[in-house]
């Protein structure tokens, strides 16, 4: 693992990044930066690059060009998925992925951060300190109620939230977080909404997302992408009103 | 002819569509517009059977096609061209055309001509693979290949995307033809509004899984299709 001096102050720092897949530049010397405690959303049409990037940053994907530092000191270029993810790197993708079949509070014990080497697995014992954990994740995202229940069982807003919990389980650093409101109820959405914001109180999350209410109600700094880098930058109301994001958004 | 009742439609326990209604109609073209992400591929997916919907229904010259399996929707004469294309790579472009033959019975399995004459490009490349074509070919390609089944409704997902502008005056023009032929109704999603502005009949505009803004060409106010569809 390089321990490089700090460069930045930036927790994530993309400079120049680009990645080819046969001809296609998915990423094109895209460069931002995300601040510590900050949470910023990201915006954008197909094939902007969104992905890509998230890929880029957890190790999925390798950059062609480029340099992508976290916490300042941590070159990813150079590390596998594993290492990033014990870096303090979390990802959230699209579709729900939680154990249908184990319980709620089941499911948040498995994702917990822990030694998972096979003599410690096995002569696991339950600790006051792991239960207090799974208590509190549970009751940032409001599933105390049905710790119980079976995942399965779940609304698709409630799978999502228990999964941004094993998320948090992890203690990451950074979450990054794939539309996470995409086909949930209105008051699902609101929901994730206060979920996550109570979340950014203590961690730094990147969250992408069409859902334009979603991103307005957020009320964060948003990055809008375009062919693979930076088309514009600020405030919902500033992004909006650029006429080049407009065009884009016209199919010009 | 083609009416879309209040559908609704999940992915596992996500809901992609909520209360869709929609008409297309022979000679028309109705386009569906709206950002990325806002259930417009989930739409065309119910049309074709691609998806089943898990509230309304589907009728297809007043028949309910509802529970309808695509093949059989194919068979009604529902041809989609899918977002990417999905032509055949390792098949020639003559062999792709004939794949638009499955659903018709033996004495009508022949490529109109006017595949040809939409798309003269198509007619010197026959024995070409069809992953050899430009990007804009394959667009041709798939539309040709939705031809060969003689539809009555014709779904396209966003013809112009990474297309150059000369070819997709070319899919403007073969639909603007198809049209003009007055049997075939056309369901075109777009994100390109100029586009779809210069074709249209009917507009809906989507935003979250649900139809924001529709009307008919003469009655559009250009301002509110753009305030659904920019952020």
């Amino acid at each position: 693992m390089s321990m490089d001096p700090r460069t930045t102050a930036a927790l994530l720092y993309l400079d120049g990044v680009s990645v080819s897949f046969a001809g296609f530049r998915a990423l094109n010397n895209l460069s931002f930066t995300v601040e510590p405690g900050e949470m910023r959303a990201i915006i954008g049409p197909n094939g902007a690059g969104k992905t890509t990037m998230m890929d880029v940053v957890t190790g999925k994907t390798k950059a062609d060009a480029g340099e992508v530092y976290f916490d300042g000191s941590y070159d990813l270029s150079r590390l596998d998925e594993t290492e990033i993810a014990l870096l303090g790197i979390g990802r959230k993708f699209q579709k729900p992925t939680v154990f249908d079949m184990h319980t709620v509070e089941d499911n948040i014990a498995l994702a917990l951060k822990g030694d998972r080497r096979a003599r410690k697995t096995l002569f696991w014992r339950d600790t006051g300190e792991e239960r207090r954990r799974i208590n509190d994740i549970l009751d940032i995202i409001r599933l105390s109620q049905v710790r119980r229940r079976v995942a399965g069982l779940l609304s698709h807003g409630q799978k999502q939230w228990l999964e941004i919990g094993m998320l948090l389980a992890q203690e990451p650093k950074l979450l990054l977080v794939d539309e996470p409101v995409a086909g949930m109820t209105d008051a699902e959405t609101q929901q994730t909404v206060r979920l996550l914001k109570e979340i950014n109180r203590e961690r730094t999350v990147v969250v992408v997302e069409h859902d334009m209410t979603f991103v307005r109600e957020l009320g964060v700094k948003v990055t809008c992408l375009h062919e693979g880098c930076v088309l514009a930058e600020g405030t919902i109301d500033q992004v909006a009103q650029n006429q080049r994001v407009v065009e884009v958004y016209l199919g010009r | 002819m083609l009416r879309v009742n209040a559908i609704d439609l999940h992915y596992g326990a996500a809901q992609a569509l909520r209360g869709v209604s929609l008409v297309a109609e022979p000679g028309k073209v109705t386009c569906v517009l709206g950002r990325n992400g806002v259930g417009k591929t989930s739409l065309l997916d119910a049309l074709a059977g691609q998806q089943p919907v898990s509230r309304g229904s589907i009728t297809l010259a007043g028949s309910d096609i509802t529970r309808l399996n695509p093949s059989e929707r194919a068979r009604r004469g529902i041809a989609y061209v899918p977002q990417g294309r999905e032509i055949f790579p390792l098949l020639t472009v003559e062999e792709n055309l004939k794949t638009g033959f499955a659903p018709l019975k033996r004495e009508d399995r022949s490529i109109p001509h006017d595949v040809f004459s939409l798309f003269p490009v198509l007619s010197g490349m026959l024995g070409r693979r069809g992953g050899d074509l430009s990007g804009g070919q394959q667009q041709q390609l798939a539309i040709g290949r939705a031809l060969v089944m003689r539809p009555r409704l014709l779904l396209l997902d966003e013809p112009t995307e990474g297309i150059q502008p000369s070819i997709i005056k070319d899919i403007g023009r073969a639909i603007a033809y198809l049209r003009n032929l007055g049997q075939i109704a056309v369901v075109l999603v777009e994100q390109y509004l100029d586009f779809a502005r210069e074709l249209g009949d009917f507009f809906a505009v989507m935003d979250r899984g649900a139809i924001v803004y529709a009307s008919s060409r003469e009655s559009m106010d250009e301002a509110a299709v753009k305030r659904a569809m920019a952020i």
